[in-house]
């Protein structure tokens, strides 16, 4: 049974995007903010830190969730994956969500976006052939000041669209 | 739609004005090539921006190594909307671990002034609050420590006591001659009032067919970026200097306020900001009282201090919207044509003039007319102060709320005259062989054709349909209608304007002030590569991207070759008081100066270069990375080359040119003058126009508006890149639909601040924006080089009223109040409500109700208790007694008789909060009648109230019934809202129902465990 | 908005889960999705000495068909249940309700008896779980208690537990609005607290159950003769509504929630209980 005393910094460690990360932390940080300013992976943004605005969410064990509503010491253990390891690993090249928001302009500053790709990365892959509705309800659950969503709404189902084909490319080559 | 065909779009002719002198004569406008060449400037380029954004690979403020030693900062904040500060006990919190310092308005008084005013009015304002607080957030005391969390702790544990002062937070309440004073010295709230008069309105007034008037309200709101506040600040002992690091979106004019309230020349004041933004829209101006506060809270602990707003901070105390009352009125003939107007604008400002306020008042000062031809003016500005946040920046600036009045009374005018909207909009219309057109107040504007703008936009945006779908629902019974709004949009503001506020003879004395100097720097390094700065802060828009463009084009090279560094240090960097992203001054004054630049290094790279391909400046060419001569294309060198021979060799260069590669471009254009001694001023430099037309049907169940469709036209010039001039309506269009229908700063007649999470708060998310179509025509700006104008704000100012004049005209009313809420449109719409004579469900023991009357949460209540009136009686006056009474009681005492100090931990469910409570009771009747008043007050807000004991003796006990009336300020209220009147009555009903166990005790347990409805339950009659 | 500080334990079992709850009793908080708590202890509107995290006790992770209950474990997520392949055949008015539940990434996280522990009046599980007239499962080292509904959320954020009891589980009556199921809510925005709330099934033959969350301290339920005209049905339901009372926010006044109430409950009862003729 795990227990952290109230006073204790104490080390805590999970997965981040495919590599070992560990840190010191209290029972009461929170998991944005143990990846912020502990690891160092200041890609996830905070935004309101009650629930809503959506800029912090990352996955854990590969499902869509707010960072600020979850504690650092309950990612232990877990796969933790967040905006930075949403391009390919290797090549540094751009997922085909990625590429389609600079297309359709579905970003400005950029503060939100890093949920917004996590909220997708999670969604696409449970759904991947959604409707409109659908992608607005999930985008529901994040705040965009700067586009006025439009953008966005054509840039994840363009991209629903292309990672389905690639799909069924890589489908039928096998 | 996608992205505007912009090849379809009218290019339109327009002569440029005769010039009043230009300090850039040499300039060489542009039009655009809109061959389809990528990265042409004038394409839909895709920005360059995007990739470390959409990476995490953004470069924050927050997310910026500090120095090693950076204390954390967090700042306690006032509950109460106005009280004297009679003590604030900072040991507690200065004994805990890790906190290293607490600060409070007498440690900052000390060593800092109150901040500048653009008023001559006493209104001190500190970076903390100073003997007295006046709004609900206000900063009160700054607790440093090793980390933010150890730093809220500490806030926990300070300890400030009160005495409330009368509290006034509706504006036309304020300026009432018995209303409490915010500011003493300054002797009213009202602190300006001027009044305008251009041309003859009384002879306008006095000859109308008729007169058309309406009163208007326009709320408070903001458009609240992702990313909130950040300062970092370092005190340096040795210069006595301060260094900040922060996400602020200037230095602007407000630098100089800064520097002087840190009591230093503004050299001594670094200022950077970082490469990246999370967003600002005007908001993030605001910064500044912090970035002094920080850099006070640095010299104070001789470390670096870092603060980071939190959503609640930001929410309650960061910036807002200024609310208005505009009184309007037009004379007009019989065919709507409008001859004259009155207006008086009563703008309330909240608890302190920040500067540049009263910006919002005068920064349409010029184009109070809008798009129409009016030629008779008389307008009073009045300022005044209440107990709400401080207003400040906010994106549109006050152009929503004169197009909310403008645009509402023109729809009124139409309606009372019987007319059509679109005939008064079109006979009042600004000719387009008018322009440049010199406005009543002063505005030159510098081109459109608004008419053609506005027939454009009806065919494309299909008004016939519109109607027939408006007919067709109006048939069925349904709330259908149609709203237009025709608004110019000013680009580039005169920061000479807000002199206006001052008298002509002060204006005199002092000298003018007028301009709006612009200014960036291209550097080209010795093996040709170039980078940009620019006076602009980063906030989202794609500012990168598009000076890449602008200059790109100049040297002939591709936009990814343009390195564009928009980080600002004022230590090093070019900057004035323009300085800045605000009032759409990217388009007409930062691009024409990076043009500027570009073209000067442009000329120098081509004397260069002609003395090399022996040919001469004129004849040289650039393109593809490669300089030529024009006239044989072959005779070339690499850019790169040219340009390293400013670096390498200086003996090559020519003539009089220096080595060297490195030009400022300086734009400050002429029409920019200052006020007149009539008070006629041109505010801005450019004026875009939109004309927005839009089809509403309220929902017959919920009430809600349903923009069935939005169409928005829009003349902003030429569009630098369309992309992103998209991008900026888009996001311009929905927080004007949110100012329309969802987002509201509220406060309750106490004070209390009432919308302080998102929950509250309502920023309209994906599901709830409808679709826009976008239409643009082009009339280029003859006072710019690249013909551009500001476009980024016209829908802040344009969709709410549209909005507004839609739902006025589905629902047949005159009075529309932002934001349109179903509830408001029930409240429109529902006729009386009448109770059944019969109620099928009726509470059996007695009952209790609660609710709300203003800001008083009040219920009322009666349970029957079996004991004496005697027994009851003795237990409210008897101190131990009362402790068992007294839901979560810690200790009662009897600071007089009558009068009760308690310390409780009061709550609902697991919210719970420790509060210190004094209660007197009054107005004794023995056995029969007790008042009870008081207030309590805790980490997590406070309360005031009163309330009645009444006991009637009755065969079987005791009948008890109480009232009560309390209000709530504080946190609690300003994230509990929802809860709050059934919390009240929750807590105030476990008070009554402890009363009657003490007198006659129970077996049960606490409340919260008993197995089946519990008796305090059947008590209240909440029980079924 | 930092939490205050608190000792954390993460028990593996129930047994280890209840033996915390039985020391700690009111000073503990039982955390299993935490989507309602973090944001209040973010805000410190609560400041429990202990946070019991119960999200990984594995027997507590199931949904099982106990005949005619499905239960459903504490630390199963609203969205393990959205997604669930019997929902709709065995809970129809949950796979209704449950989509308007927070958003996609709070039901990842949240859970269903943790939303019904927390005993929000407007939340739509606290509704569901009335409306259908569930149980929910307490168990202390005492013992277990199942309380109906109407017994278990006592008015606004409090509930029948007791402080060293842990919610396992929830059940829900299987099979209740096969013959139909209707639910609405109106918020201001998607996924906020509802103004109003509205659900209904019918029972059998005669009689539809209808419950309204938004409008009280606690969801309220009426059950009404299937075959109602038009007429009668807006005189109970207006009757109903004076009774609620509804409440006053800065989003919607008591009339409003009153009216919507009054609107909404004639289609939402005509979906369940069509006219005969």
């Amino acid at each position: 049974m795990r227990s952290v005393n109230r006073d204790d910094h104490v080390r805590i460690s999970f997965e981040l995007n495919g590599a070992p990360v560990s840190g010191l932390g209290e029972s009461r940080t929170l998991l944005s903010d143990f990846l912020r300013g502990t690891i160092g992976a200041t890609g996830t943004h905070v935004g309101c830190e009650h629930g809503v605005c959506g800029c912090c969410t990352v996955q854990i064990d590969g499902v869509a969730q707010r960072s600020c509503l979850t504690l650092a010491v309950q990612a232990e253990g877990r796969s933790v994956s967040t905006v930075e390891g949403v391009a390919d690993r290797e090549t540094g090249e751009l997922s085909p969500l990625q590429k389609a928001f600079t297309k359709h302009h579905a970003l400005q500053c950029g503060f939100c976006t890093p949920g917004i790709l996590m909220s997708f990365s999670d969604f696409l892959n449970r759904n991947p052939e959604p409707t409109v509705e659908e992608v607005k309800e999930v985008l529901g659950g994040h705040i965009c000041r700067c586009t006025g969503y439009d953008g966005l709404i054509k840039a994840i189902l363009e991209a629903a669209e292309e990672m389905r084909a690639a799909s069924t490319a890589a489908t039928a080559s096998r | 739609m996608g992205v505007v065909g912009v090849k379809d779009q009218e290019l339109l002719e327009v002569k440029p004005a005769e010039r009043t002198g230009s300090a850039n004569a040499d300039v060489r406008p542009w039009t655009p090539d809109r061959s389809g060449r990528s990265g042409a400037l004038g394409s839909a380029m895709t920005r360059l921006e995007d990739p470390a954004l959409l990476t995490g690979a953004g470069r924050y403020c927050d997310d910026a190594p500090v120095a090693v030693g950076t204390l954390y900062a967090a700042i306690l904040r006032s509950p109460k909307a106005h009280a004297k500060i009679l003590s604030i006990d900072v040991s507690a919190a200065k004994a805990l671990p890790g906190v290293h310092a607490v600060i409070t308005g007498e440690d900052i008084r000390a060593i800092s002034d109150p901040f500048l005013v653009a008023l001559k009015a006493p209104i001190d304002q500190w970076s903390l609050a100073v003997d007295a607080v006046r709004f609900v957030g206000e900063a009160v005391a700054v607790v440093v420590a090793d980390d933010r969390y150890i730093a809220e702790d500490g806030v926990e544990l300070v300890n400030v006591t009160y005495e409330d002062l009368p509290v006034v937070v509706d504006c036309l309440k304020a300026v009432q001659p018995d209303a409490p004073v915010l500011h003493a010295p300054a002797g009213t709230n009202e602190i300006s009032n001027r009044r305008f008069v251009y041309g003859e309105p009384d002879k306008a007034f006095a000859e109308a067919a008729h007169v058309v008037k309406t009163e208007l309200v326009y709320p408070r709101s903001s458009y609240t970026p992702m990313e909130c506040f950040v300062v970092v600040a370092e005190y340096h002992k040795a210069s006595q200097s301060y260094d900040v690091y922060s996400n602020f979106q200037g230095p602007f004019s407000a630098h100089p306020v800064m520097a002087k309230a840190l009591r230093v020349p503004g050299t001594k004041l670094r200022l950077r900001t970082p490469a990246d933004s999370g967003g600002s829209f005007g908001i993030k101006l605001s910064v500044f009282p912090y970035i002094v506060l920080m850099a006070l809270a640095s010299r104070i602990t001789g470390r670096p201090v870092k603060w980071v707003e939190d959503r609640f901070e930001h929410l309650s105390a960061a910036s807002s919207g200024p609310n208005r009352v505009t009184t309007i009125e037009a004379a007009v003939d019989k065919d709507g044509r409008i001859h004259g107007l009155r207006m008086d604008c009563l703008e309330d400002y909240g608890a302190f003039l920040r500067a540049p306020m009263p910006g919002p008042l005068y920064r349409m000062h010029g184009a109070l007319t809008g798009a129409y031809d009016i030629r008779h003016l008389d307008v009073t500005n009045r300022v005044c102060l209440t107990n709400k946040m401080p207003a400040a920046l906010i994106r549109g600036f006050g152009g929503p709320q004169i197009y909310f009045a403008l645009e509402r009374l023109v729809q009124r005018i139409a309606v009372e005259l019987g007319l059509d909207p679109l005939d008064v909009i079109r006979r009042n219309l600004i000719n387009k062989e008018a322009f440049p057109y010199r406005t009543a107040s002063g505005a030159l504007y510098d081109s459109g054709d608004y008419a053609q703008a506005i027939e454009k936009a009806l065919a494309d945006g299909r008004l016939e349909e519109l109607k027939a779908r408006r007919d067709a629902a109006r048939a069925e019974g349904r709330y259908y209608g149609i709203g237009f709004a025709a608004v110019v949009e000013p680009g580039m503001s005169n920061m000479g304007y807000l002199s206006t506020l001052v008298p002509a003879k002060v204006r005199e004395r002092v000298g003018p002030k007028n301009g709006a100097v612009s200014m960036v720097t291209v550097n080209v390094d010795p093996v040709g590569a170039v980078s940009v700065t620019a006076d602009v802060t980063v906030q989202g828009q794609g500012h990168q991207t598009v000076i890449a463009q602008i200059v790109a084009e100049q040297l002939g090279l591709t936009p990814q070759e343009i390195l564009v560094n928009l980080e600002i240090d004022t230590q090093k960097d070019q900057w004035s008081i323009a300085a800045g992203s605000y009032s759409c001054r990217f388009s007409p004054g930062t691009a024409p100066a990076a043009h500027i630049a570009a073209q000067r290094i442009r000329d120098k790279v081509a004397r260069i270069a002609a003395k090399q391909l022996n040919t001469v400046a004129e004849d040289i060419d650039f393109a593809n990375g490669m300089v030529f001569s024009k006239s044989n294309p072959d005779n070339s060198m690499p850019f790169s080359r040219a340009a390293g021979t400013a670096h390498w060799s200086p003996v090559l260069m020519p003539g009089n040119d220096q080595p060297g590669l490195r030009e400022i471009g300086v734009w400050s254009p002429p029409e920019l003058e200052p006020p007149s001694s009539k008070d006629e001023i041109n505010t801005s430099l450019t004026y875009g126009f939109v004309f927005d037309m839009c089809g509403v049907e309220i929902d017959p169940i919920t009430m809600e508006v349903r923009v069935d469709r939005y169409v928005s036209m829009h003349d902003a010039g030429y569009l630098l890149n369309p992309l992103i001039a998209e991008g900026q309506i888009r996001g311009a269009f929905v927080q004007g639909l949110a100012s329309a229908l969802y987002e509201e700063f509220v406060y309750d007649e106490s004070g209390a601040f009432l919308s302080g999470t998102f929950a509250d708060y309502l920023v309209p998310t994906a599901c709830e924006v409808p679709e826009i179509e976008i239409l643009h025509i082009e009339t280029p700006s003859p006072f710019t080089p690249l013909g551009a104008k500001g476009l980024a704000e016209g829908n802040c100012m344009s969709t709410p009223v549209c909005i507004a004049n839609a739902v006025a005209d589905a629902l047949g009313v005159e009075s529309i109040q932002l934001p349109i809420t179903p509830s408001r449109i029930n409240d429109l719409l529902a006729g009386e409500e009448s109770r059944p004579a019969k109620q099928i469900q009726t509470a059996t023991d007695g009952g209790s109700t609660s609710a709300r009357a203003g800001h008083m949460l009040t219920g009322k209540g009666e349970f029957v208790v079996a004991a004496a009136p005697e027994q009851i009686w003795n237990s409210l006056l008897d101190p131990e007694k009362l402790k068992t009474v007294i839901p979560g009681c810690h200790t009662v005492s009897v600071v007089e008789p009558f009068k009760y100090r308690a310390e409780v931990t009061l709550g609902v469910g697991p919210i719970k909060g420790r509060f210190v409570a004094d209660v007197q009771l009054s107005d004794l009747q023995e056995y029969r009648f007790a008042r009870l008043s008081g207030g309590m007050s805790g980490p997590l807000g406070g309360s005031e109230g009163e309330g009645t004991v009444t006991l009637e003796a009755l065969p079987e006990g005791t009948k008890v019934s109480y009232t009560y009336s309390v209000g709530v300020s504080g946190k609690v209220a300003a994230v509990g809202g929802r809860m709050l009147e059934r919390a009240a009555g929750m807590v105030i009903g476990q008070f009554f129902e402890r009363l009657s166990r003490v007198v006659k005790p129970e077996e049960d347990g606490p409340a919260n465990t008993a197995s089946t409805t519990p008796r305090w339950k059947r008590f209240l009659g909440l029980g079924r | 908005m930092k939490p205050h500080k608190f000792d954390y334990v993460r028990p593996e079992t129930v047994a280890e889960a209840l033996d915390l709850l039985a020391q700690y009793g009111g000073d503990a908080r039982v955390m299993a999705g935490g989507q309602s708590l973090m944001a209040m202890l973010n805000l410190r509107l609560v400041q429990p000495r202990v946070i019991v995290d119960i999200s990984r006790i594995a027997e507590l992770s199931d949904i099982s068909d106990k005949g005619s209950m499905i239960e459903v474990g504490a630390t199963v997520t609203q969205a393990r249940v959205e997604n669930w392949d019997r929902l709709n055949e065995t809970l129809p008015f949950i796979a209704r309700a449950i989509p308007f539940v927070g958003h996609f990434q709070t039901r990842n996280r949240g859970t269903v008896c943790g939303s019904i522990a927390h005993a929000d009046p407007s939340s739509e599980l606290p509704l569901s779980l009335a409306l259908l007239q569930g149980e929910v499962v307490l168990r202390s080292k005492k013992g277990e208690r199942v309380l109906p509904a109407r017994e278990f959320q006592l008015g606004l954020l409090t509930t029948a537990r007791r402080d060293d009891e842990l919610v396992t589980a929830v059940r829900f009556p299987k099979s209740i609005g096969v013959n139909g199921a209707a639910f609405r809510e109106v918020a201001r925005r998607h996924g906020d607290f509802a103004i109003v709330s509205l659900g209904a099934v019918r029972l059998n033959g005669e009689t539809v159950r209808m419950a309204v969350g938004g409008m009280a301290d606690a969801p309220r339920t009426i059950e009404l003769p299937a075959n109602l005209s038009d007429k009668d049905l807006s005189e109970r339901i207006d009757a109903f509504a004076w009774d609620l009372g509804g409440l006053e926010d800065i989003h919607a006044t008591a009339r409003y929630r009153r009216d919507l109430l009054r609107r909404m409950a004639l289609p939402i009862y005509r979906e369940v209980a069509p006219c005969a003729a």
